[in-house]
């Protein structure tokens, strides 16, 4: 089914966009720091099953970055925000990807009663020192993919998403979007992206499903059993040929874990 | 015009394949290259070598803050600085400065300039850098998008600790402090000059315009390339409807004198070269973390530094590019006075930061290449902007009367002698 877009204005007066589609049960979907659009193959298959709520992180979309945001706490904040905007008639599923994932267990710390289940998918938030995360921020275009994709070709092509940077137009767009939408996501993330939800999870009281790619390069696996350690009602799913990117490499299987 | 004889104080030990060996000289340079036993000898020639440029009648010797760099041993400027406040008496120290969105709480950079214009009787000539994104983001972890404005928040703070003279409440978003007191205070009021190093940021040229600062554009890609920059620099003073005294402005040069034009060449090429081939030799992925530059910016930027073809510029550059290009200012006497007199009319500056301590340059050939400019070239170029006679908004006078170096040296070697009638 097709996503539209609908504008919202959050009680603290952001404007914003949220892709919406499907029928069924109200999921909210938190794009990771690479945002999200409406071709988005999960979001597609789960309008199958749901009512998607796609809100496009402020920095993300076509406004500039929201200087109100800056802390761990706006962002949380914020996310409640937007659900209060879309006049919910109960609780919604949260699920989140990797930053999304990160916002969304701060969401689920801070509001554990207005959330019927929650699904994390490879969620940043937690560091460990035995597996340090790579640098995501001094990396360069062209060595994303090997870090993001099970399969880095396949991987490079979805990234450049066909577009040259010879043209000056092209690689001027890519400069601004990735200062946004980078520059946004580095509040939470840089330069450890750790904001001490570790010590918060454990409010954490809903059906919650941890989903991990199996050759994720960025978040190893092994961080899985941190948060399936601190979650009381948390099952895992792990994800053949699927690294960071498994919401793009693995679609259908990643929405029939989600239910 | 006043000529500021800068010292980056690189490490002069790189081996020669540290480009293929090393992904970087800064953030991640190979920390088993410092040899500590060495530093206690490079150290001591580089704050020589200033002291030296203080004694040939420069107007200015200056240092600055980088850190975790193979160019740059000097994480904090402000220890070298006080080294030379105690040696010096006539040059103005300049730091160029303390990256103030690094220092917590930042009142601390108030409360170190003061003591250093104390001790230096107001000599003292003071640098806010927003900081590079290898400094300020990946050495020191302040995140991209907010450094701006911690920064602003910073200067803030130090300029009112300077001029209040009650204890006042700050309330700010990145520090808070109950009592700001700031003891001691600067001796220049209201404020030792301030001069603000900048790459290309729109932002920067407007903070600098708002307060009357200097604009120090610190490159090491010389004055032909620097050309287009300050063009848009005096564009903007002029859309402000500000004064356009050369003050406004400084530039930093490599400069090279020797006889002749033929000794340039041979005395100083292999360290400038050292210099552009290892020391320049940074991992891109540090030089533009995503939230770092305004959008304003990025959008304002010229594209093709981006290319992976710039990323190699340096790898190539031999003598003849590097002084075609205008990288290094070096020749005779002749030659450089030339050049110098047409770089500073076009970029219009009241200030050169010279550097002549480059790479792996031994320290007789920076004495003799320093001594050259300070007598043959320095004098005839002195004068060169009439309309600064009496403008002291952009460099220190110093205070009457103040400490000179012989005279505490001469106290300081005196045994204590009790005062008659003193229990």
């Amino acid at each position: 089914m097709t996503l539209t877009t609908r504008q919202i204005t959050t009680r603290q007066g952001i404007d914003g966009e949220v892709l919406q589609g499907g029928s069924g049960p109200d999921l909210v979907w938190l794009h990771g720091a690479g945002g999200t659009t409406a071709d988005d193959p999960l979001l597609k298959r789960l309008t199958e099953r749901y009512t998607v709520h796609a809100p496009i992180w402020p920095g993300y979309g076509p406004h500039e970055t929201e200087h109100h945001i800056e802390t761990m706490l706006d962002f949380t904040l914020h996310g409640w925000d937007v659900i209060d905007a879309l006049e919910l008639s109960g609780a919604p599923v949260l699920a989140g990807h990797s930053m999304g994932g990160m916002i969304a267990a701060e969401m689920a710390a801070i509001a554990p009663h207005d959330l019927a289940r929650l699904v994390l998918l490879a969620p940043a938030g937690l560091w460990d020192d035995a597996m340090p995360v790579p640098d995501i921020f001094t990396m360069l275009p062209y060595q994303l993919a090997e870090v993001l994709f099970h399969d880095a070709a396949v991987g490079e092509k979805l990234l450049t998403a066909g577009r040259s940077f010879d043209d000056d137009a092209a690689l001027a767009a890519f400069m601004v979007d990735r200062a946004r939408q980078l520059g946004t996501a580095g509040k939470i993330l840089f330069p450890i992206p750790n904001r001490g939800l570790a010590r918060r999870l454990y409010r954490i009281g809903m059906p919650t499903t941890i989903i991990w790619g199996e050759s994720d390069r960025l978040y190893p696996l092994a961080y899985a059993d941190h948060w399936s350690g601190a979650i009381a009602d948390c099952t895992v799913e792990t994800v053949a040929e699927a690294g960071h990117m498994v919401v793009v490499e693995q679609p259908d299987f990643v929405a029939a874990r989600i239910g | 015009m006043k000529f500021c004889w800068f010292n980056l104080m690189p490490w002069p030990d790189l081996p020669e394949d540290f480009r293929e060996t090393s992904r970087s000289v800064w953030v991640d340079i190979d920390s088993k290259l410092f040899d500590p036993e060495r530093a206690n000898v490079v150290y001591h020639e580089y704050m020589d070598q200033l002291e030296f440029a203080d004694e040939m009648g420069f107007d200015g010797i200056g240092v600055n803050e980088h850190h975790q760099n193979g160019y740059g041993i000097m994480p904090s400027p402000n220890i070298i600085a006080a080294g030379l406040a105690r040696r010096t008496s006539d040059a103005a120290i300049c730091v160029i400065g303390n990256s103030i969105a690094l220092y917590n709480p930042p009142i601390r950079v108030a409360e170190e300039f003061a003591m250093l214009d104390c001790i230096t009787g107001g000599r003292l000539v003071a640098g806010f850098p927003v900081g590079t994104p290898m400094d300020t983001n990946f050495c020191y972890g302040q995140i991209p998008a907010l450094t701006r404005d911690k920064y602003n928040e910073a200067h803030a703070l130090i300029m009112r600790a300077w001029a209040e003279d009650e204890p006042f409440a700050f309330d700010g978003k990145y520090t808070q402090l109950r009592y700001v007191n700031c003891w001691p205070k600067p001796i220049q009021k209201p404020h030792p000059p301030i001069y603000i190093p900048g790459g290309g940021s729109i932002e920067t040229w407007d903070f600098c315009l708002d307060h009357d600062y200097n604009y120090s554009y610190l490159s090491f890609n010389g004055y032909k390339a620097g050309q287009t920059l300050l063009d848009g620099y005096w564009d903007r003073v002029a859309e402000r409807d500000k004064d356009e005294s050369p003050g406004r402005a400084a530039f930093a040069q490599i400069i090279c004198v020797a006889d002749t034009d033929a000794e340039a060449e041979q005395l100083y090429a292999e360290h400038i070269l050292y210099f552009f081939n290892r020391c320049l030799h940074v991992h891109p992925g540090f030089s533009d973390p995503p939230g770092y530059r305004t959008l304003k910016t990025i959008k304002a930027g010229k594209l093709n530094q981006l290319r992976k073809e710039a990323q190699e510029v340096f790898k190539n550059l031999t003598w003849k590019d590097l002084v075609e290009g205008g990288f290094v200012i070096a020749g005779s006497p002749d030659t450089v006075r030339e050049q110098m007199g047409h770089m500073i009319k076009s970029l219009r500056i009241g200030t050169v930061f010279g550097l002549f301590h480059m790479g792996d340059m031994p320290d007789w050939k920076v004495r003799n290449s320093t001594q050259l400019f300070a007598e043959k070239v320095m004098p005839q170029l002195r004068n060169i902007w009439p309309e600064l006679e009496g403008d002291d908004r952009w460099w220190p006078t110093g205070m009457d009367g103040r400490v000179r170096h012989d005279d505490s040296l001469a106290r300081a070697r005196l045994p204590g002698v009790r005062p008659k009638g003193q229990a």
